[in-house]
């Protein structure tokens, strides 16, 4: 036996200790474990971020964000507007500096392809307090199939650098029981003082 | 080679009194160069890190927002790319023509290294601290930087290419000249795998760098900003992986000296490094698994490092590292039960004290959030919060960062033949780093399950029209993580201090080792003093006691291994069942 700072003499390609073959293999089936967890989580569990992913200029993607404002728009708030989609229906966010477009109400329990993409620079799509985060490049419509489980009032944060205002950013996601559609638009002041509780945050 | 030839390289060598290796003297300069240019390089990010973690801890916000961005830059670019790989050359030196007791090959090439390197840190330091480079760490396009501060990153890149490359001419003649006998140490190993790591990393550096300064020129479109995240991470992700290889290289090596700790198989290890070279740069998906470019085959099949092969290899060092510190230490005589040999360890001695500090942080936080995060669907709660920053700083700056700082201890004195100043602050100074590195990388982590970005100036939102409220316990975990800052960043200071006094005005230590000794040789690690027995056995030409098998066992590793396995187990798939509460999104 040697250190580590000794030049090994002769033929050091000798079978292993007992010890070590036996932390080898326990390693290396728990790395197999790690491995199988994520393609069985794609079969077996609700997230993951596959998506429906496609190269789009970014004015071409702002337009189409436009064209779902104006046509699900329920309201306004600080001069943005409320978007009411349908349920099942293709829905839009587009994140520029230093805001993210529109503010959203959907229905608890409903599905939607959320689409997301840039106007400019990198931006971080979080949602708070629920913790879901996505990368949101410009260039990229990334479409993500959603089916909120709870109802809550969510914040859009940015949590990638954009630039001087990037910690301004925010946007909203409303989540409501029962129909998006025929529900008021929930006034920014009483629902914004309490946000949802954290669920996946608190534990780790 | 000729009479005259080996009598004028005759004058390059000392003989190291501790470990009777020949030092060219040429090496030991070029040593010196580079681990001060990295400790010059650590004080500008200790700077940043004093000036970032008083401005997240929410009660303190001290800085300015364009001067928090700034800093953010300065810190990352400071400690990940100057201090590291400033500091990792010097290791390449010192595993090459030291261990091999070979000279350096090319003295002014290896000298035009350095100067190159030297020259685009001060040009990037320049650039970023006017506030012409205000684009982080990454540098994503669309944002964009002065052009000067992508050609200082490049001209760093060229001059640390021509060192590893120069490494690589270093093996080459001390094989040829024959100055070592059967195959190279395990260190040098590891360290090749760091300086082949290296070269796969600084390509990707260049092949992102030089489009993003022809466009800075004006002189090309702009890059695609997806491809310029995959292959940025190619350079970003690989050179945390020559980090690994260096700081794994630096266990195996102050184990040795420190305690004389054994390898217990020179393949196991090997194959381990073996498989980092194989399979570690794949890792620049870690940072794409939420991206819209890809799919999840790619994603799959990237991020676990084609089936955790490179998890593999980190978790068999993790074991064959205490293993071999165990057995050294029973071997000299600390055989009572399961921990003697770790309770009688030299725990005073600050090389000792770093590097298991190192292993532990590294293994415990760094490691299993590092793999954790790096799951394709888990890393949806994880992606850019600050559990990011939580598991990074555990691996390089708990992990890699402090097995460099204990690597120092043992270098200034043995290398540079110089008294540590300032002893009994060195003794302490790897305890305060890891308690604050502690405080600090778990408080992040925990601020970042709730949700609580990473790169973000201000969590309050003040004077926005929605409001946002975190948590109070966000609030208490932001406070530890700016007293663990606070604290990390004070021993990072006093590591800078002692070294440079050492380096600039310490005690030159006599080249002969008797007279050292005879003057008690104040201020040096005890493995330096007296070198603990680095061959047993068969090695050195002795039967094989029952002690041998009986020490082989390592019977202390297994539990500790074990309650590490325990560990992960938990908390992978706490996350699993934390990702499963929220939305269904896919």
């Amino acid at each position: 036996m040697h250190s580590a700072i000794v030049n090994p003499k002769g033929t050091w390609w000798v079978p292993a200790h007992k010890g070590e073959k036996v932390w080898v293999a326990i390693a290396f089936a728990w790395c197999m474990v790690l491995f199988a967890m994520m393609p069985l989580w794609h079969f077996k569990g609700g997230q993951n971020p596959a998506g429906v992913r496609h190269t789009v200029t970014p004015t071409a993607f702002m337009a189409r964000v436009q064209e779902f404002a104006n046509q699900y728009k329920v309201g306004e708030e600080n001069g943005i507007p409320v978007v009411a989609p349908p349920a099942g229906s293709d829905i839009y966010m587009i994140g520029m500096q230093y805001q993210w477009y529109p503010m959203l109400r959907l229905s608890k329990g409903a599905s939607y392809t959320l689409h997301l993409s840039s106007l400019d620079m990198n931006h971080g799509f979080s949602l708070y307090p629920l913790n879901i985060n996505f990368q949101v490049v410009p260039g990229y419509d990334y479409g993500l199939r959603i089916t909120p489980n709870q109802a809550g009032d969510s914040r859009v944060l940015c949590n990638e650098f954009c630039g001087i205002g990037h910690h301004t950013m925010l946007g909203r996601i409303v989540v409501v029981d029962g129909d998006n559609r025929t529900m008021p638009a929930a006034s920014p002041d009483s629902a914004a003082a309490t946000p949802a509780a954290p669920t996946a945050g608190g534990a780790l | 080679m000729t009479a005259a030839t080996l009598e004028s390289l005759a004058g390059r060598f000392r003989t190291c009194p501790t470990t009777g290796l020949k030092v060219d003297r040429t090496a030991q300069r070029l040593i010196n160069a580079f681990a001060v240019a990295a400790v010059v390089s650590m004080i500008a990010g200790v700077i940043g890190a004093f000036a970032l973690v008083l401005t997240r801890w929410q009660a303190v916000h001290l800085l300015p927002a364009d001067w928090y961005y700034r800093m953010l830059t300065v810190h990352g670019v400071s400690m990940l790319i100057f201090f590291i790989i400033f500091f990792e050359m010097a290791v390449l030196y010192f595993a090459g023509p030291v261990l091999l007791s070979s000279r350096a090959a090319a003295p002014k090439l290896a000298w035009t290294g350095f100067l190159l390197m030297a020259a685009g840190a001060v040009l990037v330091e320049v650039t970023m601290w006017t506030g012409h480079a205000d684009v982080l760490f990454t540098s994503y396009p669309p944002l964009k930087a002065d052009q000067k501060y992508y050609l200082g990153i490049i001209l760093f890149a060229v001059g640390a290419l021509l060192t590893v490359s120069l490494y690589f001419a270093n093996l080459v003649v001390a094989k040829r000249e024959k100055t070592y006998t059967g195959s190279v140490p395990l260190v040098t190993f590891g360290a090749t795998t760091a300086a082949v790591i290296a070269v796969i990393t600084l390509l990707h550096g260049a092949a992102i760098y030089i489009p993003t300064w022809l466009w800075a020129l004006g002189v090309i479109g702009q890059p695609d900003p997806e491809v310029y995240r995959m292959v940025w991470w190619g350079l970003g992700h690989s050179s945390q992986q020559i980090n690994v290889a260096a700081m794994i290289s630096i266990w195996y090596l102050l184990g040795g000296l420190t305690v004389g700790a054994v390898v217990i198989n020179e393949k196991v290890s090997r194959s381990a490094f073996f498989l980092y070279v194989l399979f570690i740069s794949m890792a620049s998906a870690h940072h794409l698994l939420v991206d819209p470019g890809f799919g999840p085959a790619w994603k799959i099949w990237n991020t676990s490092y084609a089936m955790y092969l490179a998890v593999l290899a980190s978790m068999v060092h993790g074991f064959t590292v205490p293993a071999g510190i165990e057995v050294g230490q029973r071997l000299r005589g600390y055989t009572k039960g399961m921990f003697e040999w770790l309770v009688k360890a030299p725990w005073g001695d600050p090389g000792f004290s770093a590097m298991i500090f190192s292993i532990i942080l590294f293994g415990f936080i760094g490691g299993i959030t590092g793999v954790t995060f790096g799951t394709e669907q888990i890393n949806i709660i994880a992606h850019n919060t600050l559990r990011v920053p939580g598991h990074f700083h555990a691996t390089v700056v708990a992990g890699t960062a402090l097995a460099f700082m204990g690597a120092t201890y043992y270098v200034i004195p043995l290398v540079l033949r110089k008294q540590i100043a300032f002893w009994p602050v060195a003794k302490i100074q790897p305890y305060l780093f890891a308690i604050g590195m502690a405080l600090f990388t778990t408080s992040m982590t925990f601020a970042g399950t709730f949700g609580v970005p990473r790169r973000h100036y201000d969590i309050t939102f003040p004077g926005a029209a929605l409001t946002v409220q975190f948590s109070p316990a966000v609030d208490l975990l932001l406070a530890i993580m700016g007293i663990g800052g606070i604290l990390a960043a004070t021993s990072a200071t006093l590591y800078i201090v002692i070294s440079a006094w050492s380096v600039f005005f310490g005690k030159s230590l006599p080249e002969d080792a008797k007279e050292g000794m005879a003057m008690g040789f104040h201020g040096v690690p005890q493995g330096v003093l007296r070198l603990p027995k680095q061959v047993h056995g068969a090695d050195a030409g002795e039967a094989a006691t029952p002690a041998h098998e009986e020490a082989l066992k390592a019977k202390g590793t297994y539990v500790l291994v074990g309650i590490f396995l325990l560990a992960f187990v938990v908390y992978y798939f706490v996350n699993w069942k934390l990702l499963s509460f929220v939305w269904k999104v896919g």
